[in-house]
């Protein structure tokens, strides 16, 4: 008779032996390191260059984010629509996104299409002129997209909050105004892409079925250009955080919910508490069976959803919760945050839960080895943060180890409201 | 090409098998072939309210997602107007779990009073975070009630109003499971590091034993031809103009679906499409313009929608809209640009069947809508299209008469 009051037996993730597939490495004539892996079932191809051209190398605001932005906007050969019409026949995906400390450019093709796409890549990075009226084009849906984002308070609230705790002048924690599109000349862009692209440094990661000649491929075009020459600049910011902890504003007077935000300074990655940090994050409010998750939405109905998640971002971070509540709620829903915080820091996680949270952890690390996109992503992280698979080992070993005293301690150390800022945003 | 096996239980549970010894992972997905179109106008937004209800505990199983996650698993689920589907992933040697927990629901909910009541304002957050403390979130409320006059595509997955979530009552909760959460009326499949014959039998040891349930049999009515231009002006506190214009279209089986499909490419996909290199880059009478449909099963709606540039007058950017359709429908597509678009095509299909999540719920779609084998020509269907088709089918749909066109202007 089958018992289905009783879970079937399973194998604990505990007991798996996780490895991370090797990613291989090469370099380019002129040095630019290349890491490749080669896996995966279809016929597709991802590339990335990564260049060391984030808001951090900018001297006023937005112009690392504008000149990453219109790259593919012409060069002194073709107009930007021959641009994405000589991508968009051959059924690939050109994205870039700027961060603080890279800027990238990504490619997502079949691989079979691949050789007629890598020299106009190369053209962008060489040869881009930034044409003055799609400057202006951009300035005017830029700031009409900013009009419309600016209505709504997850978008106030994620902006503050960051100023509130690393500054308005720090790379994360500064954002964009109308005035600052207005500002915004062609020169400096030219300015800017000759230093950080053409001249800058690069990193390229390729991940899919990887073509046979594409080492060579690569080589040919991008491995004589005049990059990874001059030093990048050494620039350091400090953080200014807000001396006022608690904030509340009222965007819109007949809002009906208020964007909550809860931050606090965190160290980075290299820092001894950050990967254990990472198991006491997930049992507060780091995946939906989390503490924060099974009491204010799953409990009490205050919310559709709350998070806890520490930034990703190189330098010194901050460690967040992030929800969207019932305008009435807003505060009950702080304070129940707060009663979180101090469960955790007044008992010890049980066994049951925190076994259950290793699991959890252990089985989406082995589900995020799956894929060779998703393996890639990971070794980027590694190698532009400066660590190694070493780091990947580390952190299993650590989830499979921590115990509940430690990050009893964790929590001690670090789940303090009165280190907290707090913002709501209605 | 995907491969799969293929059985059905006695219940009627249907089983696909896709085997894929590359990962170390398993996935099982369950899809229960109803969504919002099969709600009652008076209750609407309660498939979605229901899927969350799955999650609030089965008649043997207290809590879902625990032993799940111990499991070394994650899930998810989400619901259309079409359907409803429930997917998790987990290490392959746990597979089992999966369908303890897959089946106990199946076999009946707990019908939990709590749950329901906390799911209820769980909801009615997320109503209010993504429809109505967001501007412009009512856009597809007012589009689908201007375009439906009965087919019940009239509503959002969401539901009509906060009021129906709100008054949604555990009878109607009971109702709902046993007339559509029945084996005949789901489909499983189960993709990864598996092998079809272990699977048979934990198909048949688990889900084998639950009744069979009715097969609910759909019919609704189907929207007639529309005849006449249907227009609708809204002020709102929004900062920008706004244009959203529809035509109906095909049905996803239909030639006509794949047609409209390449044609919302033509005009809408990408930066070097029709519509945002001729109004956005030089006419710039729109900040932002997208083409697009909704893949709907029934008849959808072919979408135009975009914001308009501050100071252009809604009648002008309107008029150059209609002179793009006109020149679709006057002048054959040139091969490069069709070839463009199935390209594209051809990409976005690779790109989808990466993941076995992605995969195993193709299979379970295209099984939904008659045979999952469906799946691996789907991209003849496009390369058969040519520009006489495309030109016939402008011709077909653009019609004004079969249009809603929606003018959301600024306050």
């Amino acid at each position: 008779m089958l018992n289905r009051k009783i879970q079937p037996t399973i194998t604990d993730a505990v007991s798996f032996d996780l490895k991370l597939r090797t990613c291989e490495q090469y370099q380019l004539d002129n040095t630019i390191p290349v890491y490749s892996m080669n896996a995966g079932t279809q016929d597709v191809l991802m590339i990335e260059w990564v260049f060391k051209a984030g808001n951090w190398f900018e001297q006023k605001n937005i112009v690392a984010g504008t000149t990453n932005f219109l790259l593919k906007n012409g060069t002194s050969t073709k107009t930007a629509y021959q641009i994405n019409d000589h991508f968009e026949f051959y059924g690939a995906y050109l994205n870039r996104t700027c961060y603080n400390e890279t800027a990238s450019i990504t490619l997502h093709c079949l691989s079979k299409h691949i050789n007629e796409l890598l020299p106009v890549v190369a053209e962008l990075i060489t040869d881009s002129i930034f044409p003055e009226e799609e400057l202006t084009t951009y300035q005017q849906n830029q700031k009409q997209k900013l009009s419309v984002n600016l209505k709504k308070c997850d978008f106030i609230a994620n902006r503050l909050i960051d100023e509130y705790v690393y500054g308005f002048h720090h790379p994360y924690g500064k954002y964009t105004s109308t005035l600052d599109y207005d500002q915004l000349n062609r020169n400096e862009l030219i300015k800017f892409f000759k230093r950080f692209y053409a001249e800058g440094h690069c990193t390229i990661f390729t991940a899919g079925k990887i073509p046979p000649d594409l080492q060579s491929q690569l080589n040919k075009y991008f491995g004589a250009l005049p990059l990874q020459q001059r030093a990048i600049p050494n620039i350091q910011y400090n953080l200014q955080s807000s001396e006022e902890k608690k904030h509340q504003i009222i965007n819109d007077a007949n809002g009906v919910q208020g964007a909550i935000r809860i931050a606090r300074p965190f160290p980075n990655k290299h820092h001894p508490d950050y990967q254990k940090t990472q198991i006491l994050n997930n049992v507060f409010g780091g995946f939906f069976g989390s503490r924060l998750m099974s009491n204010i939405r799953e409990d009490k109905g205050y919310t559709y959803g709350i998070h806890s998640y520490i930034q990703n971002h190189m330098g010194e971070t901050a460690w967040m919760i992030s929800t969207e509540a019932g305008r009435d709620v807003c505060e009950a829903t702080i304070s129940e945050v707060y009663k979180e915080m101090e469960i955790l820091r007044n008992e010890p996680i049980d066994e049951d839960e925190l076994s259950l949270v290793k699991n959890y952890m252990l089985g989406t690390v082995l589900g995020d080895l799956d894929g060779p996109f998703q393996l890639i992503a990971r070794w980027k992280n590694y190698v532009l943060n400066n660590l190694d698979e070493q780091y990947f080992y580390n952190s299993v070993q650590l989830i499979k180890s921590t115990g509940a005293e430690e990050l009893n301690e964790l929590a001690k150390k670090y789940l303090n409201p009165e280190e907290f800022y707090e913002l709501t945003v209605i | 090409m995907i491969e799969y096996n293929r059985f059905t239980l006695d219940n009627g549970l249907t089983v696909l098998v896709h085997e894929d010894t590359a990962t170390p992972m398993a996935v099982v997905n369950v899809l229960y072939d109803v969504g919002a179109r099969d709600e009652h106008p008076e209750k609407t937004g309660f498939a979605h309210l229901f899927e969350h209800l799955m999650f609030g505990g089965s008649i043997n199983i207290a809590d879902y997602d625990e032993p799940l996650q111990r499991a070394g698993g994650d899930n998810n689920a989400y619901t259309t107007n079409d359907l409803t589907n429930y997917y998790c992933q987990l290490p392959a040697q746990n597979i089992e779990t999966a369908f303890w927990l897959e089946s106990d629901r199946m076999l009946s909910l707990a019908f939990s009073e709590k749950s329901l009541s906390v799911q209820r304002k769980v909801v009615c957050e997320e109503f209010r975070e993504h429809y109505i403390n967001k501007p412009y979130g009512d856009v597809w409320k007012q589009m689908r009630h201007l375009a439906y006059t009965v087919h019940p595509y009239q509503w959002m997955t969401i539901g009509k109003e906060l009021s129906h979530v709100e008054n949604a009552h555990i009878d109607d909760v009971k109702h709902f499971f046993f007339k559509h959460y029945r084996p005949v009326n789901a489909i499983l499949v189960v993709a990864g590091n598996v092998k079809t014959e272990d699977i048979k039998q934990l198909a048949q040891k688990w889900f084998g034993p639950i009744p069979m349930g009715d097969k609910y049999i759909r019919c609704l009515p189907q929207e007639p031809v529309q005849n006449q231009a249907r227009r609708l002006t809204i002020e709102a506190e929004v900062p920008l103009d706004a244009f959203v214009k529809t035509w109906h279209m095909d049905a996803r089986l239909n030639k006509g679906y794949y047609t409209a499909d390449l044609i919302t490419e033509i005009l809408g996909g990408g930066a070097s499409s029709r519509l945002y290199q001729s109004l956005v880059k030089e006419q710039k009478l729109f900040s932002n313009l997208d083409c697009y449909h909704f893949g709907s099963l029934d008849a959808g709606l072919l979408t135009i929608e975009g914001k308009l540039v501050k100071g252009v007058d809604i009648n002008k950017a309107e008029q150059a809209i209609s002179e793009q359709i006109a020149q679709i429908q006057e002048q054959p597509v040139a091969i490069a640009e069709l070839t463009k678009v199935k390209n594209k095509t051809e990409s976005v299909i690779a790109f989808e069947d990466m993941s076995i999540m992605s995969r195993a719920s193709s299979l379970a779609m295209y099984e939904l809508m008659g045979d999952a084998s469906l799946m691996n020509t789907e991209l003849e269907k496009y390369q058969e299209i040519n520009p006489q088709d495309i030109v016939d089918y402008s011709k077909q749909i653009f019609r004004e008469s079969n249009s809603n066109t929606l003018h959301y202007l600024a306050k």
